[in-house]
């Protein structure tokens, strides 16, 4: 698996997580993965580099992993969010999967958001199911942290 | 190179000189040039102007020449798009064989000259659409082929004689081949006719694309036999498209594009050359893919690099003798991570654009993408609008009227240079890696790219490059667009077929045609003509390929 020490180097504008709290915490863990069979992982990449840039620890599975695999590696690694990149319109029944087995181990305080191809008309099918954020093609780094930040607050609040 | 060798270049380094102090330096003290910084579409720097080189005959005569002339810097034929235009190609498949052959036959109506089968993902990696593990994925982002009756169907009332066919399969390449030969016997045609292109490219699967199953060696062993088998038997069949498509796509640079490409061809000749066939007969079946995207001065530029060092590389590297083996022949695809999901009319001019840069660039075929393709598989009319786009260039634009009109081009003959030398020192680096193999193992390769996609994502984020309707001049509040949707009872149509295959197909051949599969595997054996009897008796696609991986094993990457 791809680990990574979190780096200092900020985004522009987003101060590293560490500086976000008021007391100075361990830096929150992040799966990024690529669920099914495609293999499209440049946009994956490239936001795993920019967590990581964040201050985050990111957790890179690689491609075409099953919806087990994703589910087995986010609760041994104890991850708070598990994002997952998809290109090939198998959305819906893949993210099903994920949030069925997530609720089977007991794990529903994860975080789940996925990013890709996905058509609008898909995003409420997904929210219901409870994926909590979606990212669509052209979203920003900024946009991403942000919404990952406050995601990560609701989380903690919750606790 | 550096010094001029006659009195005219002589002049114009003085008249440079003068118009730099008198005309260029007062211009700019009035209004100096934009403050970002100008380089091409992967990056590089440009100068304001470009001059013409200090030349002489003799460089014209070496580096550039004339078309279908070694090295083919100005095109691969002597007549070009005069004597035949570029193949219109339209990659396309969906759903089940059933809805991909209406797909295929409209576009054939509609002035296609050639078919382009887009595989779905369970029949690239070798399952059928039965297996659980692959369950909503079927027909996604092509056609599903388990048996040959899927593959009946496809090609229903499609003369296999009378179309060039270019299959999008790698993995799974032997397999779908042998079926593609099976309908060329049952139309009645002898295979050696049969014209088109099996993309058989493993490499780049490693690197990009991600449709391996088995391990490098065993997957380059399939790779070896299909050449050996295609050499052999289909004279007019390309046996491998060697794809930079993929690797620039992921985020590779335009140099990288070419480097990476011809690094993986250099590993493929070897491969063919040990396996004792000679350059001459195997080099002119092998042909490449690459992309186009939006700067159209690079990427005609790479087009032209990409012949010339290729050409130098058969002859100096592979001592090929025929001219032909030294032909770059290739097959573009417009740019799919240009295309915008905001605002996605203006896909629409990016496509043009690109098309036109590949027609420039000498391709021999086309596929131009639709507008709609950011957001989903595409819909009947916008497949028809990126079809009508290459015929707009094909006969109203002029770019097929005369050969290589850019050559000579004080910018493009430099970039040209430029992106050969660049793409040169990529294959020497892989080489110091020890060859392509070792460079995709240590993830040199795939590290390169990582690097070079994360800088162009930065590009775009920072606003130092401009992307239209995405970080500058967007829209507050799009419309909501209609995409196309695969049918949802896909999957349970696939089913239902192979259900019925499996009933009547004799049970006794398809094990004793797997047990012989499964026994080549274990020799060096040729495997085509054990997975052609399997495929006649109607084994599918994933018994084959479990039996391969009993012998072969399943790829794991290594991540960094």
């Amino acid at each position: 698996m791809g680990k990574s020490k979190p780096s200092d180097v900020a985004i522009e504008g987003i101060p590293p997580v560490s500086e976000q709290e008021e007391t100075k915490r361990i830096p929150e863990r992040v799966l990024i993965g690529k669920v099914g069979l495609d293999g499209h992982d440049r946009g994956a990449k490239y936001v795993a580099h920019i967590l990581r840039d964040a201050g985050y620890e990111v957790i890179y599975t690689g491609i075409r992993r099953t919806p087990k695999q994703i589910v087995e590696t986010a609760i041994q690694e104890d991850v708070a969010v598990i994002g997952l990149s998809l290109l090939s319109g198998a959305h819906k029944r893949l993210l099903k999967q994920v949030m069925d087995l997530l609720k089977d181990r007991g794990a529903i305080d994860i975080v789940v958001v996925a990013g890709g191809s996905i058509p609008s008309s898909d995003i409420p099918v997904l929210k219901a199911m409870g994926i909590a954020e979606v990212f669509t093609p052209g979203v920003s780094s900024q946009s991403i942290l942000e919404a990952l930040a406050s995601l990560l607050k609701a989380r903690r609040q919750a606790a | 190179m550096a010094k001029p060798d006659d009195g005219s270049d002589h002049r114009i380094e003085e008249a440079r000189k003068e118009w730099e102090t008198h005309v260029l330096a007062p211009a700019l003290k009035r209004a100096p040039e934009a403050d970002h910084p100008f380089t091409t579409g992967s990056g590089a720097p440009l100068k304001p102007l470009y001059l013409p080189q200090p030349s002489s005959e003799a460089t014209y005569l070496e580096r550039v020449g004339f078309p279908g002339q070694y090295p083919f810097t100005r095109g691969v034929q002597a007549t070009m798009y005069r004597g035949r235009l570029w193949t219109m190609r339209q990659y396309a498949g969906f759903g089940t064989a059933e809805e991909t052959n209406r797909r295929y036959q409209y576009l054939l109506r509609q002035g296609s000259t050639g078919l382009s089968v887009a595989f779905d993902l369970p029949t690239q990696i070798g399952y059928d659409s039965d297996d659980p593990l692959v369950s909503g994925e079927v027909g996604r982002v092509g056609v599903a082929v388990s048996t040959l009756h899927d593959m009946e169907t496809l090609f229903r009332d499609i003369p296999v004689g009378r179309v060039s066919t270019s299959m999008t399969i790698n993995s799974t390449a032997a397999i779908l081949l042998a079926m593609y030969l099976v309908i060329a016997e049952q139309q009645g045609l002898p295979i050696q006719a049969l014209t088109g292109t099996i993309q058989n490219d493993m490499l780049k699967e490693y690197i990009a694309r991600g449709t391996y199953r088995f391990p490098p060696h065993p997957s380059l062993r399939l790779t070896r036999d299909l050449f050996v088998y295609c050499t052999k038997f289909l004279p007019k069949w390309n046996s491998i498209s060697v794809s930079g498509f993929h690797m620039r796509e992921a985020g590779a640079t335009a140099a990288q594009e070419i480097g990476f490409t011809l690094a993986n061809a250099i590993c493929y000749l070897d491969i063919a050359v040990k396996a004792g066939l000679e350059i001459d007969a195997f080099a002119p079946r092998l042909t490449f893919f690459f992309t186009a995207q939006s700067d159209l001065f690079e990427e005609v530029a790479k087009f032209r690099a990409a012949r010339r060092l290729y050409a130098r590389l058969l002859k100096d590297r592979f001592h090929a003798k025929d001219p032909r083996s030294m032909m770059l022949r290739f097959h573009t695809q417009t740019s799919g991570v240009a295309l915008t999901a905001q605002q996605p009319e203006n896909n629409v001019v990016r496509v043009a654009l690109q098309a036109l840069a590949a027609v420039l660039g000498g391709t021999q075929s086309l596929h131009t993408n639709c507008r709609d393709e950011a957001l989903a598989l595409p819909s009947e009319e916008s497949v028809r609008l990126a079809l009508r786009t290459q015929q707009v260039l094909a006969y109203e634009s002029g770019a097929a009227n005369s050969i290589d009109p850019l050559g000579g081009s004080y910018l493009i003959e430099s970039l040209t240079d430029r992106l050969e030398a660049e793409a040169e020192q990529y294959i020497r680096d892989i080489e110091q890696c020890g060859g392509m193999v070792q460079a995709i193992e240590q993830g040199y390769v795939q590290r390169q790219i990582e690097q070079a996609a994360y800088e162009y994502g930065q590009s775009v984020e920072t606003g130092s490059r401009v992307i239209v309707g995405v970080n500058k001049f967007r829209e507050e509040h799009e419309p909501e667009p209609e995409t196309f949707l695969v049918p949802e009872d896909t999957e349970q149509k696939q089913i239902e077929a192979i259900r019925m295959v499996k009933r009547s197909r004799s049970e006794q051949k398809v094990q004793e045609s797997l047990g012989a599969v499964e026994r080549a595997a274990q020799t060096d054996d040729n495997l085509m003509p054990a997975i052609l009897e399997a495929v006649r008796a109607y084994a599918t696609t994933g018994e084959i390929c479990q039996r391969l991986e009993h012998v072969f094993g399943e790829y794991e990457p290594i991540l960094d």
